[in-house]
């Protein structure tokens, strides 16, 4: 039988939920095509992933233990990956589009012998093809992509589609795997990480965005206390990025991270198309910005012309009582 | 160190409307940038490599102007037809003869966003490489990158040969000083035909993207605004606070 292989990828302890949603995708066209879904999981420690990937369903969990997993880096995933596809066979290798994706995503199709199609909005598994939307000019237009290779790997921009819990019978197989781990052509020195209790940009349900309007500390603790409210992220344009007053880790747009949450706050922010490639998909986008003509409100569910200073303290305000009312 | 920074001419999409203005990738830009700023610290050449038409011949030479030494220019008059496994074959080939210490080029273009070529050819040309940098320094023999990862900046340390690919994050391109335009006419551009270069994909078709429904805009004291978008959030948006 043809196969799906999804790649599932993790973040420390826990899975990436973008994961799950490819997941969830894969299952539901491979029931329709009569292909089985392996699901593969690099760990240090992959069992303790077991269960959660179980939850929605595949056919297979491949779990590939090595050391070499517990932070990212590029050769020893590349390594495994393509281990996986050639024991494996998978017609269509499905990831998530994360920053480690990226890094692997190009150099494994040549590996593999495989067609890439990377960061799609959907795609579609066809008889002998594999078709995908992908943005393009900075997110204002979609480029139907279509390969017709034997193996084509897709990476999916997160929040393309639902995680959908699946109960299956799902078997465990361990794929065995040996990585010398002593190459001193690339050593991981150090990862510097930008505050460890941060809400991930990518899972968070509501995102608030500041941009170069706010200017300070206060109005940073603004955009903070709002995002509070909701248990939701933090992100940023690249001009206050720039600034130093967020890390680049909360970067948003064509460059940065996309995201399409539930809830979108962009606050002081002008709208500029290589921000607004990365947030543009979001459910419901409220917009603050002194300037009523800011490309933002063009793409803005509420639109709000003023000062965020001064919106803010009664917006907050106004969301705690409606919440605790 | 030697450095081999590949290039690609791109449509401007800085603007709302397309103008068909062609410019230097903005990405492959940071990349001349921060080769030419590691070549004033510590010496070596910076070469550059692009595939595209004869009509990118201004694109090199715009990045010739910034101070890149030499240019390699692959003529390929179909270079729209060529994906990203297409291009990295093509210059893997000329590659495979030309030594270099450090290969860069922008982590994507601005056109297609793809990010695929970069470490296609690193894996074609079985070299060391990171993505996303947002920083490089060179250490002895090695080049010490910065990348942006997921959770986080990882710094890695690469033994050269070694490729990078480079966020636009990490610097600001210098612009051509008139000086520089002048002396870019003098560079040497060698011209180059290689024919090979399969692509394993097509793109059948552009569409517009699905567009917004109309928002609401608001103007007024900011208390009303607040408790406007209050009420609209609560009993008309549906998103669950």
């Amino acid at each position: 039988m043809s196969r799906i292989l999804v790649f599932v990828a993790t973040d420390g302890g826990r899975i990436r939920r973008a994961s799950l949603e490819v997941l969830s995708q894969a299952r539901e066209q491979a029931r329709d095509l009569g292909l089985a879904v392996d699901a593969v999981v690099l760990s240090d420690d992959p069992d303790s992933h077991v269960d959660a990937i179980a939850a929605y369903g595949p056919d297979r969990i491949l779990t590939v233990q090595h050391g070499a997993f517990a932070q990212h880096r590029n050769q020893p995933v590349l390594a495994a990956l393509a281990h996986v596809i050639k024991e494996t066979g998978p017609r269509v290798v499905l990831m998530a589009s994360t920053e480690a994706a990226k890094d692997v995503l190009g150099a494994l199709a040549v590996r593999s012998g495989a067609a890439a199609i990377p960061d799609v909005a959907s795609f579609e598994i066809k008889g002998d093809s594999v078709s995908a939307l992908r943005p393009v000019m900075a997110a204002k237009q979609l480029a139907r992509t279509t390969s017709d290779a034997s193996t084509v790997l897709v990476s999916v921009r997160s929040g393309s589609y639902e995680a959908v819990p699946e109960s299956g019978e799902t078997s465990v197989e361990p794929i065995a795997f040996s990585y010398d781990d002593s190459d001193p052509a690339m050593v991981l020195r150090e990862i510097l990480t930008a505050g460890g209790d941060a809400v991930d940009l990518n899972e968070a349900r509501v995102v608030v965005a500041a941009g170069r309007g706010v200017k300070d500390q206060e109005g940073k603790a603004l955009v903070e206390e709002l995002a509070g409210l909701f248990g939701g992220a933090i992100g940023a344009s690249r001009a206050v990025v720039e600034l130093g007053l967020f890390p680049a880790t909360t970067q948003i747009g064509q460059t940065g991270k996309v995201v399409s949450p539930e809830l979108y706050f962009a606050v002081g922010i002008s709208g500029a198309i290589q921000h607004v490639a990365g947030m543009s998909n979001s459910r419901v986008i409220v917009a603050i910005n002194k300037d009523a003509d800011a490309p933002i409100f063009q793409y803005a569910t509420y639109g709000l012309v003023g000062d965020l200073y001064k919106i803010l303290p009664p917006l907050i305000a106004g969301l705690k009582a409606a919440k605790a009312g | 160190m030697r450095f081999c920074v590949c290039i690609k001419q791109v449509p401007d999409i800085s603007t709302a409307v397309q103008t068909g203005r062609m410019v230097l990738n903005a990405y492959d830009a940071s990349a001349v940038e921060e080769a030419l700023v590691l070549k004033e610290a510590h010496g070596g050449t910076v070469d550059l490599l692009l595939v595209g038409p004869e009509t990118a011949r201004e694109t090199i030479r715009k990045a010739l102007a910034m101070g890149a030494d030499s240019a390699t220019h692959i003529v390929r008059p179909d270079v729209g037809d060529l994906d990203s496994s297409a291009v990295a074959e093509i210059l893997a080939e000329h590659l495979a003869d030309h030594s270099f210490d450090v290969i860069a080029t922008g982590k994507q273009s601005q056109d297609t966003d793809s990010g695929l070529a970069g470490s296609m050819l690193a894996e074609r040309l079985g070299l060391p490489y990171a993505s996303n940098a947002v920083g490089l320094a060179v250490e002895g023999d090695a080049l010490v990158v910065t990348r942006q990862g997921d959770s986080g900046q990882e710094i890695l340390e690469l033994q050269t040969p070694c490729m990078v690919t480079c966020s636009n994050d990490m610097n600001d391109p210098r612009i051509p000083s008139l000086k520089g335009i002048m002396a870019a006419k003098r560079k040497s551009v060698e011209q180059v035909e290689i024919s090979t270069g399969t692509p394993q994909t097509r793109v059948e078709g552009l569409e517009p993207v699905p567009a917004r429904e109309p928002g609401q805009l608001f103007e007024g004291e900011a208390g009303e605004l607040a408790a406007l978008v209050v009420d609209r959030l609560v009993n008309e948006s549906g998103v669950e606070l």
